[in-house]
């Protein structure tokens, strides 16, 4: 079975700096099938074979929303450090960042989303499950510093596994920095929309993927503070299969809405729109 | 005593509880309970009273007294209703422009699926939210366990103590060992690898300072916290808003370490 999807127009961008065009297979999350990168960015990162979402790389996902040429990345050579000599995690960074192409498990910048001017960060679900350590957080700290000081919206695109605890305590601290930097630039009078993707959890959805003026989120995406496993273990009840889907928490009252791949760019742009104060400074 | 034999101590039964540390430290109590929303949570019990001669708003984790005490604090771990209910009594408080006394100790926020269902991780970032903007001042001292995030959402302070036994974490040690080597069993040797003593949050700027513990003397040992807390109050409470925020988002500002890729 095909399921069409239907593509509108998006910038086809040269295989120019923050978009390189390095071709790789992806596994569909459903059904299993194998579709090489290039195949599903042209289908929203849609499966074609079952309908199902692919997670999407974060370049990609910035690519697919900003007006061609228009995205300029900041901070991009800024990367974690093993300070604590943590088991493990140096190889994590070394695959993470061979495997992937990135320094870090998040994509900032500034870009233009229908010629509105905004601020943007993207987390990359394949970089340490995105988990949230002191470069994470450094980098979206002074992306909200940076929207402050231009008086920029700024779109955030969760996902995460939660804090990053091979950086123990310092990890835990980013969510307040996060935070921190996210109320200054709510208290400048500006936007902060949060796109929750799946998955969002943990760390990540105690802190900034819960302080948007707007919440967004993709279908059938999971969201939630502790984990299925732990509740289940603690509680000893079985939980719902809804239970902490973007469905779940929109008849709870915790998001604006849940807005499908076709649709994202437009609602993204309207929103920007709506809250455009003119006062806008690109550079 | 390392780290693992600390996690232990803090966790023994025996060991004091938040409502003994508001009752050695505070006079002229009045406890105030519901968070407007949905309920009441026991786990976090909050209120006002006299610190020395002037008024405070303490807010203080709770694990229960005998069992029953303790499921009805689901052990200290608070649930959605807590944290919302801390926060109004911040709003509160800085309405009055009275300082905020919060005491930590928990193993984090209640994994449950109604705490889920009524928004636990928005509770908790809307506590780090406006933290970040209360203009009031604001101590913390983790008495006990430092859990997650649970923890941090009493914890967006001006100034943080540590007991000299309490521990602060990313992760409960022992979900940290069932990650990594699967065995849950291992919890002493994800304690070292997470760093969660006194010395190492003041080493990472987490804490300003520990506090000696001294059981056998508790009274004296609050008494000293008090006046602690006071002298710091002392200095935060005259400052401007501006001031006063400007040094809160600071202090968690330049907390990371990480490699800017522009000094190579
Ligand atoms: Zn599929």
């Amino acid at each position: 079975m095909k399921i069409h999807v239907r593509l509108f127009s998006r910038p086809k961008v040269k295989a120019a700096e923050p978009f390189p065009d390095t071709d790789y297979e992806l596994k569909c999350p459903k059904c299993k099938t194998a579709h090489t990168r290039s195949e599903l960015y042209e289908r929203n990162f849609v499966c074609p074979d079952c309908g199902a979402y692919f997670r999407i790389p974060a370049r990609d996902r910035i690519r697919m929303l900003c007006d061609e040429g228009s995205f300029v990345e900041t901070n991009a050579k800024l990367t974690s450090v093993d300070f604590l000599d943590f088991p493990g995690y140096s190889d994590k960074i070394t695959k993470a960042k061979s495997s992937t192409g990135e320094l870090c498990a998040v994509v900032t910048g500034t870009m233009r989303v229908e010629g509105h001017p905004c601020a943007v960060f993207a987390l990359d679900s394949r970089f340490i499950m995105a988990s949230m350590g002191s470069a994470v957080g450094e980098k979206i700290t002074r992306l909200f510093e940076l929207a402050t000081r231009r008086g920029l919206p700024v779109l955030g695109v969760l996902c995460s596994g939660g804090a990053r605890m091979q950086e123990g305590i310092v990890s835990l601290m980013q969510m307040a920095k996060c935070s921190g930097a996210a109320r200054r630039h709510s208290d400048a009078g500006l936007l902060y929309i949060a796109l929750l993707t799946d998955p969002t959890t943990g760390g990540m959805t105690a802190s900034i993927a819960m302080q948007g003026d707007i919440t967004l989120a993709e279908p059938k995406t999971l969201v939630g503070f502790a984990g299925r496993r732990v509740i289940e273990q603690t509680t000893g009840s079985a939980l719902p299969g809804n239970f902490q889907t973007s469905e779940f928490l929109l008849d709870r009252g915790f998001v604006d809405m849940i807005v499908d791949r076709e649709s994202l760019r437009s609602t993204v742009s309207l929103l920007l729109r709506q809250h455009t104060t003119g006062k806008e400074k690109e550079a | 005593m390392n780290a693992y034999e600390r996690l232990k101590t803090v966790r023994a039964s025996d060991r004091k509880m938040g409502s003994d540390y508001v009752n050695a430290m505070f006079t002229d109590k009045v406890i105030l309970c519901g968070d407007r929303r949905f309920g009441e949570d026991p786990a976090i019990m909050g209120g006002i009273g006299y610190l020395g001669d002037i008024p405070v708003t303490f807010i203080a984790m709770d694990k229960g007294s005998d069992l029953a005490d303790r499921m009805r604090k689901h052990f200290g771990c608070p649930m959605p209703e807590g944290y919302r209910k801390a926060l109004r009594l911040m709003k509160q408080a800085e309405k009055f422009h009275r300082p905020v006394v919060c005491i930590v100790d928990t193993l984090g926020a209640y994994p449950g699926a109604e705490g889920e269902e009524r928004g636990q991780g928005q509770a908790i970032a809307e506590n780090l939210f406006e933290m970040m903007g209360l203009k009031t001042p604001i101590i913390t001292v983790v008495v006990g366990e430092g859990g997650s995030g649970g923890a941090l959402a009493l914890a967006v302070a001006d100034r943080v103590y540590m007991l000299e036994n309490a521990v602060y974490s990313v992760i409960t040690p022992d979900g940290c060992a069932s990650i990594i080597w699967k065995d849950s069993s291992r919890v002493e040797d994800a304690t070292e690898c997470l760093h969660i003593t006194a010395e190492d949050m003041v080493k990472y700027s987490v804490a300003e300072d520990i506090i000696r513990e001294d059981f056998e003397n508790f009274d004296v040992m609050c008494a000293g916290m008090r006046d602690r807390i006071l002298h710091d109050i002392g200095e935060l409470l005259p400052l401007s808003p501006k001031k006063l925020l400007d040094g809160r988002y600071e202090r968690f500002r330049k907390i990371g370490i990480y490699d800017d890729g522009e000094t190579k």
